[in-house]
């Protein structure tokens, strides 16, 4: 594909030439001012979808996602747990199609041809778009880690995408015997949800010291440090003592291997510890559409991910084409839900001033990620993102994680467990309700 | 020329950016582009509820008026009241952007 970096000056030029074409063409009906297509129904696009016909009901937008329901990542870790079922986590697309007239597309976004501007999907569709918004999430890098392919993850769930896998890993925590031990392996690096496998440890430890209370929870890092560990490390010790064992990469806590049918994780120094449960992340890279598309990295230790502008979160490799959420390459910003809901609604906003020939806004984002400990007891991160020409930063002095020793300590905790949920249910109502 | 490069970060960065790649002439035509009150509010309703409708705990900003919010923000800013969160938010907004999201959530979410 042609490779090459637009400037913010051109960002549109081609879409108003689009515009005026087909202004002219004889149609029953009257012609859209631009067609936008979605490729991705999770919170970059499904907020995207949502908030470009909130934008601008002239622009037509076609959401291919082949879900009929999403399960969202966030709050998956409280099936693990007990506390949340499959069904408070899944939301469905019927909102968008009825209330905001999305077009929803049931198949998968499988090619993608930047200089004729058409995305391929499953089913054999061909859509022209003036401007594509790709919020593809991640990929699992089946043999990054040795012995951890497809068949593996039957075996090893890595329950990193909710849905099937994260149902296989409950089930395997249920059918688990008291005493038993549960492995986890952490990648390094970027990969989706930096707090996830922090919080995931602590709700596995919930279910177990409430109902298999002689059990361990191993967990082996390929870091020597991560997101919110302080509070991580206080809540995990307060609440569930000697139960979690935590091995970060510098005494030997990075899995070079494993093993699905002896349920065996090897370190790189060659140790060998057997599990009853594993639960396997594995490293992570953009979702396939965005490789197969060259809107990728291909060298550097960002490789796998779609660099964009800062500016714009269009791709540096490809005009008219926005990629949000996981996928990007976005500098300070987490990979997570709120993240890519925050890209989302800029990218609305800015495809709409484009659509009408208005000067692009200026950015800025948000992130907010809430973490439980047990129910009663949350931990959070925060951070305002600006676009700056080196890419986006967090505003200094502002953001960052609770206090590690509040006042009132324990209605400090309980208030922002209460939090978590509130966050939850305005955030999926935001991106899947009407 | 390009006006948004400078955005929120100030004039210095700006200018310091601008006299790699640019004639000086441009950048000194060129203000900084304060983020709009609609951009400053899409960072609210991740939490607050889209429109300032809260769907759940936490607290509902649709109908509260531009001081209240003003004063709220610049008080969780300036550690002069106690939140969870919001103190680390606000931190991150000039006071020029506190009144801009002040102004737009009383205009716009009833």
């Amino acid at each position: 594909m042609a490779q090459f970096r637009l400037s913010r000056r051109t960002f549109g030029a081609s879409l108003l030439a689009a515009s005026a074409l087909s202004a002219c063409a004889i149609r029953t009906e009257p012609a859209p001012k631009a067609r936008v297509v979605v490729v991705g129904g999770g919170f970059g696009g499904a907020t995207a979808a949502k908030f470009l016909r909130l934008e601008d009901p002239g622009i037509a937008v076609t959401l291919v996602e082949p879900k009929s329901e999403f399960q969202t990542c966030p709050f998956s870790n409280y099936v693990l747990s007990g506390f949340k079922t499959m069904a408070d986590i899944t939301h469905n697309y019927s909102a968008l199609t009825t209330t905001h007239g999305v077009r929803h597309i049931r198949e998968m976004a499988v090619a993608i041809d930047p200089v004729a501007k058409l995305v391929r999907t499953s089913g054999g569709q061909t859509l022209a778009y003036d401007k594509l918004v790709l919020s593809p999430g991640i990929e699992i890098r089946f043999g990054a880690l040795e012995g951890y392919d497809a068949a593996a993850a039957e075996r090893m769930p890595h329950a990193w995408a909710a849905g099937a896998q994260t149902v296989l890993l409950r089930r395997q925590l249920e059918a688990m015997p008291d005493g038993g031990t549960v492995v986890l392996s952490i990648p390094a690096n970027p990969f989706r949800c930096p707090p996830g496998p922090y919080e995931r440890i602590a709700m596995i430890a919930h279910y177990l010291k409430t109902t298999k209370p002689r059990s361990k929870i191993l967990a082996l890092d390929a870091k020597d440090a991560f997101s919110k560990q302080g509070l991580f490390q206080d809540g995990w010790q307060s609440q569930y003592g000697a139960m979690i064992e935590w091995v970060p990469l510098g005494k030997d806590g990075k899995v070079a291997r494993v093993d699905p049918a002896a349920l065996t994780l090897t370190s790189e120094f060659g140790e060998v510890h057997k599990a009853s449960v594993a639960n396997v992340i594995p490293p992570q890279s953009a979702g396939r559409i965005a490789i197969a598309s060259g809107l990728a990295a291909t060298e550097g230790a960002l490789a796998g991910w779609c660099p964009v502008d800062p500016f714009t979160f269009e791709s540096t490799r490809a005009k008219d084409i926005h990629v949000i959420g996981d996928a990007a390459i976005a500098g300070a910003m987490p990979k997570s839900g709120f993240s890519a809901s925050s890209q989302a609604k800029f990218v609305a906003q800015a495809i709409g001033a484009v659509v009408n020939g208005s000067p692009v806004p200026t950015a800025v984002f948000a992130n907010t990620c809430y973490s439980l400990i047990t129910p009663d007891y949350g931990i959070s991160v925060a951070d305002v993102f600006r676009p700056t020409a080196q890419g986006i930063v967090a505003v200094q002095g502002a953001g960052g994680v609770s206090p590690r020793t509040p006042a009132d300590a324990a209605h400090f905790r309980a208030q922002e467990a209460h939090y978590a949920e509130g966050w939850y249910a305005s955030t999926t109502k935001e991106t899947w309700g009407s | 020329m390009k006006p948004f490069l400078f955005g929120p970060f100030g004039l210095a960065f700006g200018l310091a950016f601008a006299a790699a790649s640019l004639p000086a002439i441009v950048a000194a035509q060129t203000p900084p582009a304060p983020v709009s009150g609609r951009v400053l509010i899409a960072t609210c309703t991740g939490c607050h509820g889209q429109n300032g409708k809260s769907a759940g705990s936490i607290p509902v900003l649709a109908g509260q008026n531009e001081t209240q919010i003003r004063q709220a923000m610049l008080d969780y800013k300036n550690d002069r009241r106690a939140g969870t969160m919001m103190n680390r938010h606000a931190k991150g907004f000039s006071d020029d952007e506190i009144g801009a999201i002040a102004r737009e959530i009383a205009a716009n979410w009833r």
